[in-house]
């Protein structure tokens, strides 16, 4: 069958999209995060292996994802919010959400050596 | 009167090949259709028309469905935006197709239209409103008052307070709105954005009293809280009417209890 187009939503519905989708990503690190952490209650030694295996380059850029994913769930969510709470939040949706972008586009930036700085010396030496 | 006659008579005539000033491009309309009496499965067709681009997607429709394909089927009453019957997906949005201007649509591409999404398609571009005006039924469209008034007096409103739910009168019921929710498209059990303009436009009128209620029948989980404000219905509205922030007051009403 022919699917119908894909609906041509504007900034709304694609911020709606991305809040859905780092959402679920979040979801499944926290997910990851209290199984780790449970694991020193049962092998301290096994934990230690476990985190050791997180100093590695490729978990760096996973935690750069998840702070891209944070970060856009956390600004767009105070974004909700003013739409929720605030009564001229529905007419300057699409400015807070160019502020949104904007201010994580800086904060990522700003992630960019604390997060990665350690990756970059491991993989080009320092 | 004469000028209007004039242009018609002009735009009437076939397109002359080879006439430089001709106002006529060629279009191509890629109509998704659907007809259960032949195929459970809807096929996408092409249709090329010669076509005023300063004329509207319904006019196409028009000639598609007198001069090429008579069994073209869709929805069109008044044709002048008021009646709100053919509300359809024109390149992917929902828009009136007797609002939408083929020039305004980038018509060097196949124009699609297909019908709105989230209600069963009965044939071609109509599909069934039945859910759709049974939660606009629900939410009790129409004025509630004790009787404390005598009945041949008239209710008195202020300026002001006739203001207040202005925006929500405007609603034709095309659907255009609820049929771009991406939470209606999933659970049709969600009342939907014109359900919510319509309970709107009683609970901030002064002279009703029955806005309790209504809160109560949207403070359901199929009603309000379903709404994730992702402004498809606000851009889909052909009445311009603020839909999203009509749905976050009746939210708010509902917490505050001020109305």
């Amino acid at each position: 069958m022919p699917a119908g187009t894909l609906y041509r939503g504007r900034e709304g519905m694609w911020s709606w999209v991305a809040h859905r989708v780092t959402g679920v990503l979040i979801f499944f690190f926290l997910f990851v995060h209290v199984l780790d952490t449970a694991l020193v209650r049962v092998s301290p030694e096994q934990y230690d292996n476990v985190v050791a295996t997180y100093k590695s380059p490729i978990v760096a850029l996973l935690e750069y994802g998840l702070v891209a994913a944070i970060l856009f769930h956390a600004l767009n969510g105070l974004r909700v919010i003013a739409v929720d709470f605030w009564s001229k939040g529905p007419r300057y949706q699409k400015q807070m959400l160019w502020s949104v972008v904007g201010i994580w586009v800086v904060l990522m930036f700003g992630a960019l050596y604390p997060v990665l700085g350690h990756a970059f010396r491991e993989v080009f030496g320092s | 009167m004469a000028t209007p006659t004039l242009d018609k008579a002009d735009a009437a005539g076939a397109p002359e090949p080879g006439f430089a000033d001709s106002p006529y491009i060629t279009a191509t309309f890629r109509v998704r259709r659907f007809n259960p009496e032949i195929s459970a499965e809807s096929v996408w067709e092409d249709f090329q028309l010669e076509i005023d681009p300063k004329e509207r997607v319904l006019d196409a429709l028009h000639k598609i469905k007198w001069d090429q394909d008579g069994t073209l089927t869709f929805r069109r009453s008044c044709a002048h935006g008021i009646c709100g019957s053919d509300a359809m997906r024109i390149n992917g949005k929902n828009r009136l197709a007797c609002k939408t201007l083929i020039k305004d649509l980038n018509p060097e591409k196949p124009i699609t239209v297909e019908a709105i999404k989230g209600l069963t398609v009965l044939k071609d571009l109509v599909v069934d409103m039945d859910p759709f005006f049974q939660a606009y039924r629900d939410v009790m469209p129409f004025l509630i008052t004790k009787e404390t008034n005598e009945p041949t007096r008239e209710r008195l409103q202020s300026a002001e307070d006739r203001e207040r739910f202005d925006d929500t009168t405007k609603c034709i019921l095309c659907a255009a709105c609820t049929s771009s929710c991406p939470v209606f498209w999933n659970d049709g059990q969600y009342f939907g954005p014109a359900a919510i303009v319509n309970a709107h436009r009683f609970i901030f009128d002064s002279r009703d009293e029955a806005g309790e209620q209504r809160l109560e029948i949207l403070n359901d989980k199929d009603g309000v809280w379903r709404c994730r404000t992702t402004f498809n219905c606000t851009d889909a509205c052909p009445r311009g009417i603020e839909v999203t922030k009509a749905i976050q007051e009746v939210k708010r009403a509902l917490i505050t209890r001020r109305f």
